[in-house]
């Protein structure tokens, strides 16, 4: 049973990650019926926005130039990573995706195929070949629960998931901004005719999506602190695949998802030799996705898909 | 008009002034470096480039290399392999047919050596690899020659060194399964180990694919299976991410690990985490005498920081080409010949004093060497902890 529970944990942090970063290839597909590629390598450029800005502030931190407390250095990262790689990501549909808008859908896919090799050979132009340790900015304690371990990191990247999964199901739902989502999402073709702006709310869209991942990029720095320039690759099409499972546009099935495909991942490997670990879970995928083609929450007819 | 004309011209000036240059390659040596520069291992191509490039400075000071009574310069082709097999067998297709190469240093990797290593049996070109310890590197291939020892022996060494030192019986492996290296020392090590204690006394043994992240339900397992040790012999990027997790995890036994931990930059990445543990590796540079630390000291100096694994060897192997090709007594300037005047001389090579330990070779090209048993210092150091000779 403490095994039981023990995996439960990790798959809970496990699929934080993917949930996070599917509800942005989710909402990019969802609203502009694209698939948004270079998304897993955003989530690789805001784990690396998140390091340079998490290690300035500690730099200024030691210095005495500011006094925070580590806690609040970790917050700021997390809000001025997410606003910046935000700018990127909107940066990306103004040069890879507006000028395609009416091109076939399959070019603009290939757009972001290569929008996202330009972000990894990019960085490593930049930053060179090494790896980066992300900064320590939270003293990992480990608390033992009856024979459970959990670790103050897995609550903390847990509950900021939720809460900005739960964030954005407000501002979807309550906004001004979000209805104008939700109907481009309903009809691409004929929501820009009423007057809605369909240049601001794809740039939105990806601000969004971008910022999510940007998020997820920082709690990976905080879980797993070595940094790679290809980290977003794998990432990318894994979270591609709780997007699809999840049903297109759906907030709560790229969640969900998100954390299935975590569990699926872990529960496997607890079960069958790790070995077979990829190969059983993303059996059992293509095994749902023979069963329910449009996911968990997608709409059951695809007139208006324009793939 | 005028512009095409000018072109024109320029293209046959500067005919003129590649085509001497091309005639006069005859008393340039060429060396092919084929590491990995970029991918999932640069701070070993760093290494790699950084001991050879303090090497040619030595030939270059002393004007040149010496063979039969006439000097040569000596070029050095640095190619990256970016850390995988494929390129790593386009890089050395390309140094060989391309850069015309004499002899080649690399692939660091098993990964990459092992395809590598057919490329160049196949094009009889030598190429000897100062760090891939896997035996399928130069099994049966005449040309390839390494400058490390070899898993079949750090395997057992590593079983009997837990068991001697720890009086463990039950152990633990996690490992990366696509990676040649860290599949094939894995199995050499469970091989001795159920050899000491008996079937079934490597109680866990998990795998993992290259570039996963995440160890949390291997580990778990692991912990479930009531091991006594944790054997994980994989690169020092996935080291700092294995160990984390597993204290994290409740994980408070020894983690051992073996000469792929042996980077400048495992304690970099790891931090306090891995102080104190084990690893197998080819030197120790803390507490060196000699020549090996005159080779440390000069490379501090120059890069700053203590130089691991892989410069050394490197550094070593350079020196066994250095000699070889010495031994040839001339460069006739017949690739073909000069190529296997090259890999004769390698194989004739009997005994070696490098600064990594004194090397025997084998009728395979395979060097008889000691392994260095080290541990982590609480200062982050690479501390000698014992010495195993064959």
């Amino acid at each position: 049973m403490v095994f039981f529970f023990q995996n439960l944990v990790n798959a809970l942090q496990w699929g934080s990650f993917y949930a996070l970063i599917a509800l942005g290839y989710s909402m990019v597909y969802g609203i502009l019926m694209l698939f948004n590629f270079a998304h897993g390598d955003i989530f690789m450029v805001g784990a690396y926005i998140g390091f340079g800005v998490a290690t300035g502030l500690v730099a200024l931190a030691s210095m005495g130039a500011l006094a925070l407390p580590t806690w609040l250095i970790l917050v700021l990262t997390i809000i001025i990573t997410m606003f910046l790689t935000s700018l990127v990501g909107m940066m990306v549909e103004r040069v890879a995706y507006r000028p395609l808008r009416e091109a076939p859908r399959a070019s603009a896919a290939i757009t972001g195929l290569m929008v996202g090799i330009i972000l990894e050979t990019g960085n490593l132009a930049l930053l060179g070949a090494r790896r980066v340790r992300f900064p320590t900015l939270i003293e990992s304690t480990t608390y033992d629960i009856g024979g459970v371990f959990v670790t103050n990191k897995k609550i903390m990247i847990v509950v900021v998931s939720l809460l900005l999964m739960l964030a954005l199901d407000q501002f979807v739902r309550r906004t001004k901004w979000g209805m104008a989502m939700r109907a481009m999402a309903f009809d691409y073709a004929i929501v820009p005719l009423m007057g809605v702006p369909i240049n601001t709310i794809a740039a939105l869209t990806f601000a969004v999506g971008s910022g999510l991942a940007a998020a997820a990029g920082i709690l990976f720095g905080v879980a797993y602190p070595v940094l790679d320039p290809y980290m977003g690759i794998v990432f990318g099409w894994k979270a591609f695949v709780a997007a699809i499972l999840g049903g297109r546009g759906s907030i709560l099935g790229a969640t969900l998802a998100g954390f299935l495909l975590g569990f699926i991942e872990i529960f496997v490997a607890m079960i069958f030799p790790s070995t077979l670990r990829d190969l059983i879970a993303y059996s059992i995928i293509l095994l749902i996705l023979t069963f329910r083609p449009h996911g968990f929450f997608g709409e059951p007819y695809s007139a208006r898909l324009r793939l | 008009m005028n512009k095409r004309l000018t072109i024109v011209l320029l293209l046959i000036l500067s005919t003129w002034v590649i085509a001497p240059a091309a005639l006069c390659g005859k008393d340039t040596i060429k060396i092919g470096i084929n590491a990995p520069m970029t991918g999932d291992i640069p701070k070993v191509g760093e290494g790699t480039k950084f001991a050879a490039r303090m090497w040619l400075s030595d030939i270059k000071a002393a004007g040149g290399l010496k063979v039969g009574g006439k000097l040569y310069q000596v070029e050095l082709v640095i190619e990256d392999n970016e850390s995988k097999a494929e390129s790593a067998v386009k890089v050395n297709i390309k140094m060989i047919t391309e850069d015309e190469v004499l002899v080649i240093v690399g692939p660091q990797a098993s990964k990459q050596a092992v395809p590598a290593g057919d490329v160049a049996n196949n094009y009889r070109t030598a190429m000897i690899t100062p760090w891939s310890t896997n035996p399928d590197t130069t099994k049966d291939r005449p040309y390839v020659f390494r400058g490390c020892f070899l898993d079949p022996f750090q395997g057992p060494v590593l079983a009997n060194f837990i068991t001697e030192e720890f009086r463990f019986k039950k152990a633990a492996v996690l490992y990366d399964v696509a990676s040649d290296y860290p599949k094939g020392l894995a199995e050499f090590f469970k091989k001795a180990w159920e050899g000491l204690h008996g079937k079934g006394s490597v109680v866990a043994f998990e795998s993992f694919t290259t570039k996963d992240p995440d160890f949390s339900s291997q580990l778990t397992k692991i912990k479930r299976s009531g091991a006594e040790v944790l054997f994980t012999p994989q690169y020092y990027n996935e080291v700092a991410l294995i160990v984390q997790q597993a204290h994290e995890l409740g994980w408070n036994k020894p983690i051992v690990g073996s000469d792929s931990w042996g980077s400048a930059e495992t304690v970099q990445l790891c931090g306090k985490e891995c102080f104190g543990l084990f690893f197998s590796a080819h030197y120790a540079a803390a507490g060196a005498t000699g020549a090996t630390k005159a080779f440390i000291d000069r490379y501090k100096k120059e890069h700053g920081y203590v130089p691991d694994d892989v410069a050394a060897l490197t550094w070593d192997s350079l020196l066994i080409v250095q000699e070889a090709i010495q031994a040839c007594g001339a460069i006739t300037g017949n690739l073909d010949k000069d190529r296997r005047c090259v890999r004769d001389a390698l194989a004739r090579i009997k005994k070696f004093d490098g600064i990594t330990g004194q090397m025997t070779f084998t009728e395979d090209g395979d060097p008889i060497k000691c392994v260095v048993i080290v541990k982590i210092s609480d200062k982050g150091e690479y501390e000698f902890y014992k010495s195993v000779c064959p």
